[in-house]
């Protein structure tokens, strides 16, 4: 575990009895968690190398309670951690051991469906898979799908800026949010945005979305809807090489097609899939390219003839086009299972989340066959190939000696190549405590100053999720002086008029 | 009034830094396209961007374009045309509105007031195609954020913070955008003759419908007039079908059955329809020099289902002219010059109707005696000024052009 987390308050640890009586004041019965049996589902999230026991957990069912605990926290200056589901992959749900986790899991009503506006507004513990299935009645669907969707909250999508294999033609989270109810750290209400489609002022909503849960607590979400594709259909490619899968994507893209999906994976991947969901994937290929393609018949079935003649003509060795939903949904079976069946080749792995520009996907692929001999550890990949979203999953056990520590330097390399590249350090997990230490590689001083005054503006005492996404923690009163000079230009050869 | 004209980032940086020292406010510009919108402040000296100039980069294959922030739109669009490209969000050009000639703006000033056009309800808005940023905060510092790639979640998305914030927060030097295959062919449905109400409820059910409809409009037959004379003498309610050839015909078919309960629709092709949602995206019934050039002209943001209930209730109170775009969710509103400009029957319509409402165009008077931006209310007001100060805490970037004190 190479991550230090602030270290805990002892005066804090000392007063949680009294903490826990205040919190139960708030909210009586079972919403307040103290005991160490009880509190222990609570003590990790999808980054299971990272646990730890908070020192309470409460789980409101209101936003007056939302606000009172938070307005409590905030005169006591007690750190408090948001968890939606704790599906995060980054550890942004990991507690502190002298913070309140606050569990939004109650939060769990769909408020109203609004056909005519094409909206739902749900309460953030509500599913991601939850929404779709509210509206299908209808015909409707939510677009982003992560997927951990069964599991994950609209809440931690919102904070995470969650993707899926469909962002590529429908866009993130963010893409889909119009409006929130939100409780800043102090206890104030805000409301941002609404049913209509663009922010009246700065765009807070816009920002509250990717902030993983350091701005506020979201107790309300706004998402757009949409009608479901007239039809969809999927076209398996199986490549003698990435490169010729990699050159495969950016024809079709050049060719001005942007599918609903397209999704790739390495050897590794492939193998582990097939032997636990028997998707029928071809194992003689270095690359295997899904495509899916939706919209009305007409569309669909004119570009699907355009992507197999791309895909041919970058010698794909086998293609199939699905001719039913039950093909279609059996080639996606293996790429939505691809952590489970990577999982049980290995007793533990950690999954990666670089961006990358496309075009440089086989350079980071050799570059990563390389580290995969230098740490002696093995390396499957699944790639949301269309916009450069890489997944590497890196194969480990945890009870050798030394292999967790080796896994990490092995990821922090991949995640410094993705830079090195022209990429960034995560597309949809969330930088959480995993690439906290990472971010000054993609950032100056001066660029994570300028975010960290954005936190001040929401939360001036760092209590919202401190340890997370920031390696230093500035005072909130130092980020904000600022020193000037004189009141001459200093640079006299500027043109003016 | 002193002009300062910086030919590089570097140069933006001091001229923000000499302006924090002398206590200096700046406006911020362009090309100047957009300078009569907002609240007419005070300014000391003119920061004008429109030197940095420049594509940096611009791979088709990536979907991904950069450029200095005075970088004139119309190269850009041009630039993506000829690679079968644009930028989806179909920035809006308000030159003509305000009575500057038309395809004169900037990437960073159409991406710094969030400027999206009709395919708004389907492709997103400007914020949602910025990708990544260069910027000199009013404390004179060059920060970036976001990158150049898709999807990214790395830190904050300040993208979002910047795209609307009427340069109020930072000083852009360099921006990334996506940038989509352009459609390849396009048609519109048309409607004749609906009310209002009507219009709403047949673009609700298009929008509701799997025919992937990227514009829906509903203009008033006096105003339909103005862009077409074939269009002239009753309302038109128009939905626009891109994409490729096989799939707008049987989306234009579809749709045309689907909006029998309607009407009989009849189509526009695509020689047609482009300049007509051209019209729609600039707003340009309602031109300056135009007939309904002397009127004030107001831009509302709300629910798309309200639209026409927001129209009938203003239309109740004051002498106004309309044109709904967004499905509804868009709606211009030119009031006759009267004294307020039609501020409190705009405003109690949006208290009532939910939304926001931007004074467009109107004399420096009027737009010194009421609100041009929404009002804040509540927390919010004080959120939004902890977020200007700590980006612009000496109050040098455009102070005072959205609200007093921002």
């Amino acid at each position: 575990m190479s991550v230090r987390m602030p270290e805990p308050d002892q005066a804090l640890l000392a007063r949680r009895d009294e903490i826990v009586r205040a919190l139960r004041a708030i909210v009586p019965g079972e919403g307040v968690i103290a005991t160490e049996r009880g509190m222990r589902p609570y003590e990790t999230d999808g980054l299971t190398a990272y646990r730890q026991l908070p020192l309470a957990v409460v789980l409101p069912e209101t936003t007056a309670q939302v606000a009172a605990i938070l307005r409590y926290c905030y005169a006591e200056t007690i750190p408090v951690v948001p968890r939606g589901a704790g599906t995060s992959l980054s550890g942004g749900a990991l507690p502190l051991a002298d913070g309140v986790l606050l569990g939004m899991a109650k939060f769990n009503r769909i408020r109203d469906i609004d056909f005519a506006n094409r909206v739902a507004v749900v309460e953030p513990g509500v599913t991601n898979l939850a929404v779709s299935k509210a509206v299908e009645h209808a015909g409707f669907y939510y677009a982003p799908d992560p997927s951990s969707q069964i599991a994950c909250t609209i809440g931690g999508n919102v904070a995470e800026n969650s993707g899926g294999v469909h962002c590529l033609k429908y866009g993130m989270t963010s893409n889909n949010v119009l409006g929130c109810e939100m409780v800043l750290m102090t206890g104030e209400v805000v409301r941002l945005g609404g049913k209509h489609l663009d922010a009246g002022g700065y765009d807070l909503i816009g920002v509250v979305g990717g902030s993983e849960g350091l701005l506020g607590v979201v107790t309300e979400v706004t998402v757009r809807i949409l009608k479901k594709p007239e039809t969809a259909r999927a076209v398996l490619v199986g490549f003698p090489s990435s490169e010729d899968a990699g050159a495969c994507v950016a024809r079709i893209i050049g060719a001005g097609i942007i599918p609903a999906g397209m999704e790739m994976m390495d050897r590794p991947a492939i193998h582990a899939t097939e032997a636990f969901v028997h998707a029928d994937y071809p194992l003689d290929v270095e690359a295997l390219l899904i495509v899916e393609l939706d919209g009305p018949q007409a569309e669909v079935d004119h570009l699907i003839a355009t992507v197999s003649e791309i895909a041919r003509g970058c010698g794909a060795m086998n293609l199939r086009v699905s001719t039913s939903e039950a093909e279609r949904l059996l080639f996606w079976a293996g790429r939505k299972a691809a952590f489970p069946a990577v999982g049980r080749i290995s007793p533990d792995y950690l999954c990666m989340d670089g961006t990358i520009p496309r075009a440089k996907l086989p350079l980071v692929l050799a570059r990563m066959k390389d580290m995969s001999a230098k740490y002696g550890l093995r390396v499957a990949n699944v790639f949301h190939a269309g916009d450069g979203n890489l997944h590497p999953l890196i194969l480990y056990d945890a009870n050798e000696p030394g292999e967790l520590a080796r896994a990490e330097a092995f990821g922090a390399d991949i995640l410094k190549l993705c830079v090195e590249v022209g990429g960034v350090l995560t597309g949809e997990h969330g930088v959480g405590i995993e690439k906290r230490d990472l971010m000054p590689v993609m950032f100056s001083e001066v660029d994570l100053a300028h975010q960290q005054r954005l936190k001040c503006a929401f939360d001036d005492k760092g209590l919202l999720n401190p340890g997370k996404v920031f390696p230093v923690l500035n005072r909130c009163a130092e980020l904000g002086r600022m020193h000037v000079s004189g009141g001459n230009l200093p640079f006299p050869d500027i043109p003016r008029f | 009034m002193t002009v300062l004209s910086p030919r590089n980032p570097d140069e933006v940086e001091q001229a923000v830094l000499w302006a924090a020292g002398a206590g200096k406010a700046l406006e911020v510009i362009g090309r100047g396209t957009k300078r009569s919108l907002g609240r007419p402040a005070q300014w000391d000296a003119t920061l004008d961007l429109s030197a940095l100039t420049g594509v940096t980069l611009y791979e088709p294959d990536e979907l991904v374009l950069s450029a200095k922030a005075g970088t004139p739109l119309a190269e850009i669009e041009a630039l993506c045309a000829a690679n079968g490209q644009e930028l989806a969000f179909e920035p809006m050009d308000y030159g003509p509105l305000l009575g500057v000639a038309a395809g004169r703006g900037t990437i960073g000033g159409a991406l710094a007031v969030n400027a999206s056009g009709p395919r708004r309800i389907k492709a997103g808005a400007a914020r949602d195609h910025l990708l990544g940023l260069t910027a000199v905060s009013g404390r004179g510092e060059t920060f970036k954020t976001g990158g150049r790639v898709v999807k990214n979640v790395t830190g904050y998305d300040l993208c979002k913070l910047m795209a609307g914030s009427w340069g109020t927060l930072a000083a852009m030097t360099e921006v990334t955008v996506k940038t989509l295959p352009r459609a390849e062919t396009e048609a519109s449905v048309v409607l004749a003759g609906l009310a209002a109400t009507v219009a709403g409820d047949a673009m609700a059910a298009a929008m509701g419908s799997a025919y992937d409809v990227s514009g829906a409009a509903h203009l008033p037959g006096s105003v339909a007039g103005r862009i077409s004379a074939d269009l002239g003498g009753r309302s038109v309610t128009v939905l626009r079908l891109e994409g490729v050839g096989p799939s707008v015909v049987h989306r234009r078919d579809g749709l045309c059955a689907l909006l029998r309960p309607f009407g009989t629709a009849s189509v526009i092709e695509e020689s047609l329809s482009r300049p007509l949602w051209r019209a729609v995206r600039d707003s340009l019934p309602f031109a300056a020099g135009g007939p309904s050039g002397e009127r004030v002209l107001w831009r509302l943001s709300t629910a798309p289902s309200g639209g026409a209930g927001l129209v009938e209730r203003i239309g109740r109170a004051v002498d106004a002219e309309f044109m709904q775009d967004w499905a509804g969710g868009l709606v211009w509103v030119a009031v006759a010059p009267t004294q307020d400009g039609g501020t409190a029957a705009v405003r109690a319509t949006i208290a009532a109707c939910g939304g926001h409402a931007t004074l467009v165009r109107a004399p420096a008077a009027l737009r010194a005696a009421v609100a041009v931006f929404e009002p804040q209310t509540g927390n919010l007001t004080a959120l939004t000024k902890r977020i200007k100060d700590g980006f612009d805490p000496k109050g040098v970037l455009n102070p005072g052009r959205m609200w007093a004190g921002i």
